[in-house]
This record gives C-alpha cells, structure tokens and sequence, in this order.
C-alpha cells in the first residue's frame, strides 16, 4: 500500500513537474525579442520529447550497436572486436534453427491473423447487430491478455503427462479421444509443429485487433459497388475478392505490416512456454537469454543488431506510407 | 447506404462463428474454472469434468487467498499498479506538448523529427535496453541516487518508449481540429501557451484517453521491462507469475488464480472502455 502512494505521489510531483519545466521554457522565451521567439518557440514545444527520445531510444539504440563490435570485460571495459561477435552467434548451434523460426513466425502468423479477422469480420457483418456486438467482444478480448497470463491460458491446453497418468490438458484429452497416446506437444519438432503450438498463442490473441480494423474497413465500402456487382450476376464471393478485397486492401496492408512487427518481436510467449528449448527459440529470446542468463553481452547485442536491421525495412516502409497519407490530406 | 445495413441475416456466418467464438472463448473460461477448483480436482482431471460430472465437484476459493498472500501476488498487485499508473499519466503532458508543436507551429525540421517518430513506433525496445541500464547504474554510481531496480526506472523507460505512439494519436486527433478556431485564438491575442492550454488540451481529451487506455495495458502487461527495471525486489504480476510457472508444485489451480488476479484488470478496462479503445485503435495505432 505505501508502494501506491508513492506511485500517487509520483504521478502528482509529476504532473507537477512537467507543467513547471514548460511554463519556466516559456516564460524563458518571452523574454526574448518577437523575432527569436516565433523562431525558438516551436522547439519548446518539442524539445523535452525529442530529449527523452533521443536519450532513452535513439542514443541507447546506437550504444547497442557499437556494444555488437566490442568485448566487454567484468570490469566493465570495451574492446574492439569486430565482427567477432556476429561470427560467434553464427557458430552457436541453434542460430540456423532460429533463423527458420523467425521466419516461420513472420511468413505464417501476419497471414492467418488478417485471414481469420477477414473472416470474422465477413461473418460478423452478416448476423444483425446484437449478435455482431456480442461475437467482437468474444474474439477481441484476449488482445488485453498479457503474453503471461495467454501463456498460463495454453498450458492448460497443451499440458502432458505421461502414459497412465492423469491428463489434465485439453489437447491431449481430445487427443486420446480420438485413439492417441498422450503427445509432450512441445517437443514434436517434426515440421516445426511445436513452433506453430506457439503462434497460435499470438493470432489467438491479435485476431481480434485485425477483425476490428477490417470490420471498420469492410462497413465502410460503399453499398452501390456492391449493387453493382450483384446486377451484374457476381455471386457472395466474388462480390468479397472482387469488390469488397480491393477497396479495403489498404488496410489490409496495415494490419498485416502491424501484426508482421509483433511477429519479428516475439518473445515473451517463447519465454514463458518453452524457454526456448525444443528449437523454438527467436532472435529477441536469443538476446534476453545471451544477456541475462550467460551475461554474454556482445552476442546479446549481435541479435538485437540483426533484429533492427530486420525491422529497418519495414520502418523505412512505414516512414514513406505516412508521407504518402500526409501529402493526400 | 452501407455494406452492413438492409441485408439480410445468414444463419451460416451465425453458426461459423459460434463455433470460431467457442475456440476464442475456451482457453479463458478453462482457465477461470481451474482458478476455482479444489487443489486435489485440479491436478487430477480436466476442467470441462465439472460439465460431465457436476455433482461430485469440490469447488475451493482458496486458491486465491493462497497465491495473494503466500505467492506475494497481492503485493505484485500493488506493485504492477505503482509502475502503471505513473507511466500511463506522465508521458500524457509531455507527448500532447509536442503533438501541438508538430500539429500548429510551423518549424525547420518540422517533416524530419515528425518522420524518425514515425520511424520509432516499430524499432524494438530490446535495441534500448542494454545501455540504458547501463546509463541507469553509472548515474548512481556518480550520485548516489538508485534508479535501477526502483519504480521510477520503469516509469521514464516506459514514458520515453510510449512518446512515439502517444504524437502520432494525439496529433492525428488535433489535425481535426478546425484551423479558424486556432487562428481566431491568435488574433485575439491568445499566446500559444494559452491555446495550448485552454483550447487545445482540452478538446483533446477523448484522444488522450485512448492513448492512455492503450499505455494502461501495455505497460500492467509489460514482462520485459519490469523484469530489466524493477526487478524481483518489487516484482510486477507478470514478473511473480512467470516465476511460479516455473514452479509446478504450486499446483494447476494456484497458477490459474494467479494468471485471473492479472487479466481481471486489463478485462475490467476493456469492458468498460470498450469505446475510446476501439476508438484508439481505429484512429491508427500501431505498436
């Protein structure tokens, strides 16, 4: 309870604080003559988040990736080490492995989440609107799950106990159902498929952001393109490929670039189901593990490395469609 | 009209998603029947038992009792709310300063810092993390004062890492704001200061409530940083959870109670802020 008034006190002094730095700054440059104030004016608006940008993200960020070309010693001290680091990481025995894991999870999970939330969205639209209510409600509320709690959620399904025992997983209970023996589900690694027990976990949890970004698109398309199609004979299908598809194809991109990010990312669901063991492994659990269990920083930071680059792509994507937006408003 | 008014009702997309809803809804109510169960019951039979024999079951809320008070879950309640709070209201001021900066001041740069926050909404927190611990342990070698391993860390990293989200919400809401009533402020004298404050701000308020929606679930959800900043002094739920998972001799309905103690937040903000939430999420959010 005192950790909550501390916290109270804290969001109060904070308020506080952030109200008196701007008021000072302004104060400040209205002393200065008309001319130097309309031109300093702007960047007292700004300053204060592009200083806690640059130094709680982009200087951190640059510092990790000269960490990924040095040694550090117990003492703390750096080394120049080029490309050692990377050359270390490339020779560990899983870094194939996670490669093709990585991969898996950025061809497989985007795809199936913007499918389902297609369909759910379709589907949705066609059952009244009580009901449609109801249905999202169902299917977004795992989106405010925390990775750990959907991680407790899944083990209760994929659970195993030996042969004889008690199952108390609603996987292999099916599983025996139907003439099985009980399976130790993540450590099948014939076709990656306890990789994909994992991405399960994380459309499970995000199909619901993509039904409702799709939905909104999908009620947004104007009814006489559709009458159209339907004078013309198209049939409910190709009324949804060939009408409905392309006019919300935009954000159909969103989403997938959006749910593709989360996917590059993932790790507290490998963290927290398979510790990465059984070859499920990804790069960002690669870095918590290098970091934090083996205090192996350069590896650490060989992965956080390639995951930015990985991500740059996508960022410099996400930078040149805004501009694009920006131009047509 | 729109596509989803005057059609016709389908019985068939109702029945698909009857059953998609039972696939989405199972692992939920699985969890929250094996939070009340008996400790015995539990460990020996599957959840969906108290559907096939609904007689011969032994419920028990000591479940819950056990874990908040043995486990420490009630205190990495308290403490998941002493991170959240702070760091979903502090970067409210800091992120709507610059939105109106980026929204109605006209300045060199303006396009370039606007493009690397853009930029920054998807460069992962992992990148950070290293040397900002580091930046952390140094300030208190130098000074005395201990950051790490307190609140406070958590709160500026979070703060920090939720800016680039936070503008591009707020901004894209203040852009609807017509420009006359901007302009009509200043011709009456108004400094930006005071339409910033007065009318700005204000109007503002349904997007800032959206924004801290979403920074409310991020950051009572957040592993990472909690785990990097805070640490196990004063573990988070996320934190404490993650450790008992490891432990199974705390039992199947130990660990369900506890996982339910963590989501019921998040689910009360959900359902009762249902709206701004969509809402936000509708007006581009990204992360």
């Amino acid at each position: 309870m005192k950790d909550l008034l501390t916290a109270l006190q804290a969001v109060i002094a904070g308020i506080a604080i952030t109200a008196l730095i701007y008021w000072l700054l302004n104060l400040l440059i209205h002393r200065f003559p008309e001319k130097i104030k309309k031109k300093v004016e702007p960047y007292v608006f700004i300053g204060p988040v592009l200083f806690l940008i640059g130094a709680f993200i982009v200087i951190p960020t640059l510092q990790s990736i000269r960490l990924s070309f040095m040694e550090e010693e117990i003492d703390g001290s750096t080394t120049w080490v080029g490309l050692q680091n990377f050359k270390d990481l490339f020779a560990e025995e899983y870094f194939p492995k996670m490669v093709v894991n990585n991969l898996m999870w950025i061809a497989i999970v985007p795809f199936l989440t913007v499918s389902i939330g297609l369909a759910i969205a379709q589907f949705a639209n066609n059952v009244g609107a009580r009901s449609e209510k109801i249905f999202k409600s169902i299917f977004f509320m795992p989106m405010t799950i925390s990775f750990v709690s959907a991680a407790v959620i899944w083990r209760y399904i994929y659970a195993y106990a030996p042969e004889g025992q008690d199952q108390v997983g609603l996987l292999n209970n099916i599983w025996i159902k139907l003439g099985g023996s009980p399976q130790a589900w993540f450590q099948i690694e014939t076709f990656k498929f306890n990789n994909l027990l994992l991405m399960v976990i994380l459309i499970w949890l995000s199909a619901g952001y993509s039904m409702v970004l799709l939905s909104a698109a999908i009620k947004s398309v104007p009814e006489d393109t559709l009458e159209a199609g339907r004078v013309d004979g198209a049939n409910t299908g190709q009324i949804f490929f060939k009408i409905v598809l392309p006019q919300i194809w935009p954000t159909v991109i969103a989403v997938f670039i959006t749910v593709l990010i989360g996917a590059m990312k993932i790790f507290d669901i490998v963290l927290a189901m398979t510790g990465g063991n059984y070859n499920t492994t990804v790069l960002a659990q690669t870095f918590y593990l290098e970091y934090f269990s083996y205090g192996n920083t350069g590896k650490a930071m060989a992965a956080v490395v390639i995951l930015i680059l990985a991500i740059i792509p996508v960022m410099f994507y996400q930078v040149r469609h805004y501009r694009k937006f920006e131009a047509a408003r | 009209m729109s596509y989803s008014k005057g059609k016709t009702k389908s019985r068939g997309s109702f029945v698909v998603l009857v059953i998609l809803a039972a696939f989405w809804l199972i692992p939920t109510v699985g969890l929250f029947i094996t939070s009340l169960r008996a400790k015995g019951e539990a460990q020996t039979s599957g959840w969906w038992d108290v559907f096939l024999n609904p007689f011969s079951q032994d419920w028990d809320l000591s479940s819950y009792t056990t874990v908040l008070t043995e486990n420490k879950l009630g205190a990495s309640f308290i403490s998941s709310l002493a991170v959240t709070i702070p760091a979903t209201v502090l970067p409210l001021l800091f992120a709507a300063y610059a939105a109106f900066g980026f929204t109605f001041l006209k300045f060199r740069g303006r396009e370039f810092f606007f493009s690397v926050i853009i930029g920054l909404l998807v460069v992962p927190i992992q990148g950070a993390l290293v040397p900002v611990l580091k930046m952390f342990i140094s300030f208190t070698d130098k000074t005395g004062i201990e950051i790490s391993g307190q609140y406070a860390a958590a709160w500026f990293v979070h703060s920090a890492f939720a800016m680039p989200l936070a503008i591009y919400i707020l901004r894209n809401y203040m852009m609807t704001i017509p420009n006359a009533l901007i302009e009509a402020a200043r011709v009456d004298g108004a400094s930006n200061f005071t339409i910033f404050w007065r009318l700005v701000l204000p109007i503002s308020v349904p997007a800032l409530a959206s924004f801290a929606i979403f920074q409310f679930l991020w950051v009572w959800n957040d592993y990472l940083i909690a785990f990097v900043f805070v640490g196990n002094e004063r573990p988070v739920l996320t934190y404490t959870l993650l450790a008992m998972l490891g432990q199974y001799g705390e039992g199947w309905q130990a660990v369900a109670a506890g996982s339910f103690i963590s989501l019921s937040v998040p689910l009360l903000v959900f359902f009762t802020l249902q709206r701004y939430f969509i809402r936000g999420l509708t007006s581009g959010a990204v992360k």
